[in-house]
């Protein structure tokens, strides 16, 4: 297919879009207000903004392919974009390093400063400051829990987002020598490993929840491990429905060897969405 | 250029909507730029009236106008949207309109993203204002939101939470696009050191932007979790901390204060050297200090929490960077001072908005100083001082440069000169109104007169009177700002291109007033 490119830089006519996903947010923010405090009909207040944010999302990202696959998009559009896929990516670092912040904080300092300072002493006299506590409060109320373990599904699904790392390089390798079938292969095994990690972590939170006593309420352990890796889990939800759409674009024959970003882009967020998960591997599961 | 995207063009330019869709659905950098100049008036005026109430309540000592919760939700409520409402959306205006005129672009790099980005604050603000008529009233834990009161309110309380998320994604948002249009779109032989020191500002405030209000998402989503999910960052008997929020805050906070102060600074850089009829003094040294301060500014967050207890080490440790910090600014005030330094100087409102901005603001840096010292800020650390000191920042600070900047480019925007009268008029009732208002808290606070508290002792009441007089006056003189904006847009004398006669740069070589479409192609910079 030839894409015809202009010397202009392309710019999109006025978009309904953008004001039907602030309608979509604010309906959101106000059922999940709803919700967390058990007003009726909450739920499906949240439910019907997640509804039109979707359906928002279908009708914008429809739209900058179609606008793309018609050869609007200039070499200096092209650069736009990785511009800015790289900048959110950084705000994703971000995010996630306020949450590392917090593990490192109580870990390295607060729970220590907990075990050596005397009025805590006063209050709570059994306590042990060491990682990983559910704290001194709730380990006096009784509260027990056993911490999660690196070297069961923890490794197996490190072994699967890394394997998943190659075969969407490959893939892309596949797309830059006009090679569909490998790209459609690459992709497929890419999917089906992220699918599989959601299982297993699906898994290993109902094993935590049910048999371990590990939940988000469990102090501050249970606090950063489920808020660190649930954003991770999140992240690949959201990683391989992006993937999904890669992968049904290139059925449908979009992209070519030169004109690809929207792939690329994609692949940039699983590479880092693996990097985070090597860190959480190391730091929450591993060194406890 | 192909047939094809021709025929997509002409088609574009008789399918614009009109009336207020034509406000909803724009792409356009020039109406997404005016529309967020209007929501920040509009906040400021809603801001500014919680003001008053707050000074009208403490005009005497005892409780005579409100429930103290709500002037606690008062003081909340003004200082987050001030922040989110106010100064940021204005520089975010001044960015769209003015960013790629000044750098030879048709647009911002991704329009629609531009329209989303203004869109959100208006569904934030509405839910920040809304929460007065909740049960339990607005937020009353203050705009930095430290647990564990912000743990212990209702439903406003996950209301502003959700509305903090909602203002970082507009946030995000911007500030990609703005890095982008700079990064990407400047005009050929535009390199960076040929920027207008504007868009270097924004260039670094938009990286600021993209590095802390994550880390103030990921803040709050503790808060949200804490409240709402049985998590315990911020409980002790979880193992957590609540001063760890603290931590987290400032790290978002402090880079935030400089978020609300160096396109302050852009603007000032522009208009000083125009009024002096002399290029910007030290402009390599301007920018090496801008990127020294966002550098700098990630590494002093504690010194809001001095008064909370850390190791020494660390107090020191914060306590030097705070003021090495200083630095980096005092290089700017020196360049504008040595711009101005045999410079034909005129006074027109921009200018002079903009002198007083270096005057004042050096004032603010001053008593800044003055905190960074741990020894010292134990004892102010909560008081009025701390009041004057960020009042003199932001308001003779960003704001002052604010009206300095639509002083400035309003003949530009609308084809209109302002009427000059109206102009010194407002800013001499502003000089001094806010003086009145801000420097005797100083005194204030260094007599021990606690911020936030609706009631207080009778030796602190002259002091507090002053304030009051001096908050009406600057207050109600926003109102002949209001007219003049207002007189512009319908009309007055014809603007030249040239505006200034001192002016340089892109933006003056386009007609005034501006047109709807500009640099559709490049311009050439030699
Ligand atoms: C020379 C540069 C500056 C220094 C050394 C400095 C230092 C400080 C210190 C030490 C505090 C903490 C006071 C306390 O709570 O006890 C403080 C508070 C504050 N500063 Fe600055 N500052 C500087 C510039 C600025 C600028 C440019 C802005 C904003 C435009 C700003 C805004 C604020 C605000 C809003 C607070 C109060 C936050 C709160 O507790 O609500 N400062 N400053
Ligand atoms: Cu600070």
């Amino acid at each position: 297919m030839s894409l015809a490119q202009t010397d202009k830089y392309y710019l999109p006519q006025p978009s309904l879009w953008p004001i039907i996903g602030s309608v979509a947010l604010l309906t959101m923010a106000v059922g999940g207000v709803m919700a967390m405090h058990e007003i009726n009909h909450g739920l499906w207040v949240l439910l019907a903004g997640v509804a039109v944010l979707f359906f928002m999302m279908f009708g914008w990202f429809g739209e900058v392919i179609r606008d793309s696959e018609a050869g609007r998009y200039n070499k200096q559009v092209d650069s736009s974009y990785r511009w800015s896929m790289s900048w959110f990516i950084f705000s994703e670092v971000m995010f996630f390093a306020a949450f590392f912040g917090a593990l490192f904080y109580t870990r390295v300092l607060s729970v220590p400063w907990l075990g050596e300072s005397d009025t805590m002493q006063q209050l709570w006299p059994t306590f042990k400051a060491a990682w990983p506590t559910a704290g001194p409060g709730l380990t006096a109320d009784g509260l027990k829990f056993t911490p999660m373990e690196a070297w069961g599904i923890p490794a197996i699904n490190t072994l699967l987002l890394l394997s998943s790392g190659v075969t969407v390089t490959w893939a892309h390798w596949g797309l830059k020598k006009n090679n569909r079938m490998q790209l459609i292969l690459g992709l497929g095994m890419t999917v089906t490993l992220g699918v599989v990690f959601l299982c297993l972590q699906a898994y290993e939170y109902h094993h935590a929840y049910t048999q371990m006593g590990l939940t988000l309420g469990a102090g501050v352990y249970g606090a950063t491990f489920f808020m660190l890796t649930g954003f991770h889990g999140f992240h690949v939800l959201v990683g391989t429905t992006m993937l999904i759409v890669m992968l049904l674009r290139s059925i449908a024959g979009h992209f070519t060897a030169e004109h690809h970003f929207a792939f690329e882009a994609v692949s940039w967020y699983w590479h880092f969405v693996d990097v985070v998960w090597v860190l959480l591997f190391i730091l929450v599961y591993w060194l406890i | 250029m192909s047939d094809a995207a021709h025929a997509h063009d002409d088609h574009g330019h008789h399918a614009h909507p009109t009336g207020i869709m034509r406000w909803l659905t724009t792409t356009n950098h020039k109406d997404i730029g005016s529309l967020y100049l209007w929501f920040s008036l509009i906040m400021l005026f809603t801001a500014g009236s919680m003001a008053l109430l707050i000074r009208s309540e403490l005009f005497e000592p005892g409780m005579q106008l409100m429930h103290p919760d709500f002037f606690n939700q008062l003081t909340t409520m003004h200082g987050l949207i001030m922040i989110f409402g106010v100064i940021m959306p204005a520089f975010t205006g001044f960015a769209n309109w003015q960013v790629p005129l000044m750098i030879g672009a048709p647009d911002m790099a991704f329009p629609r993203m531009n329209n989303w980005s203004f869109w959100l604050l208006p569904v934030a603000g509405i839910m920040l204002l809304g929460s007065f008529w909740l049960p339990g009233g607005a937020v009353a834990g203050g705009w930095t939101m430290y647990p564990p009161l912000f743990i212990q309110g209702g439903v406003s309380y996950d209301l502003t939470i959700l509305a903090v998320h909602i203002m970082g994604l507009s946030s995000i948002m911007g500030s990609i696009n703005i890095i982008t249009t700079i990064l990407n779109m400047r005009a050929p032989g535009l390199t960076l050191m040929k920027m207008p020191m504007f868009v270097w500002t924004w260039l670094i405030t938009a990286y600021l932007l993209i590095a802390t209000m994550p880390v103030l998402a990921g803040a709050v989503t503790m808060l949200l979790t804490d409240r709402n999910f049985g998590t315990h960052f911020f409980n002790a008997a979880g193992g957590g901390d609540p001063v760890m929020f603290q931590h987290i805050f400032w790290f978002f906070g402090h880079p935030e204060v400089y978020i609300l102060i160096l396109p302050a600074f852009g603007i000032v850089s522009q208009i000083i050297p125009t009024f002096s009829r002399k290029p910007l003094f030290g402009y390599a040294s301007m920018v090496y200090a801008t990127a020294s301060i966002a550098i700098l500014s990630f590494t002093v967050w504690a010194h809001h929490m001095f008064a909370v207890g850390m190791p020494v080490a660390a107090q020191l440790f914060f306590m030097f960077s705070t003021m090495l910090i200083a630095v980096p600014t005092g290089v700017k005030v020196f360049n504008w001072v040595a711009t101005m330094w045999k410079g034909s100087l005129t006074f027109e409102t921009p200018m002079l908005f903009a002198i007083a901005f270096v005057c004042l603001f050096t004032i603010g840096g001053f008593s800044g100083l003055v905190l960074a010292m741990a020894p010292v800020d134990i004892q102010l650390q909560d008081t009025y001082y701390v009041v004057a000191h960020f009042h003199y920042v932001l308001v003779s600070g960003a704001l002052f440069s604010i009206f300095a900047g639509i002083y400035y480019w309003l003949p530009k925007w609308t084809g209109h000169m302002y009427n000059e009268t109206l102009g010194k008029t407002h800013f001499w009732l502003s000089v001094i109104g806010m003086n009145i208002v801000f420097f005797p808290m100083h005194f204030l606070g260094l007599a021990g007169m606690p911020r936030r508290i609706p009631d207080y002792a009778l030796q602190f009441t002259e002091f507090n009177q002053i304030a009051t007089v001096g908050a009406f006056i600057f207050g109600f003189s926003q109102l002949i700002f209001l007219v003049l904006v207002l007189k512009t847009i319908k009309g007055g004398a014809k603007a030249s291109d040239q505006v200034w006669e001192g002016a340089q740069g892109l933006e003056w070589t386009v007609p005034s007033p501006a047109p709807y479409h500009t640099f559709e192609t490049a311009p050439v910079v030699k």
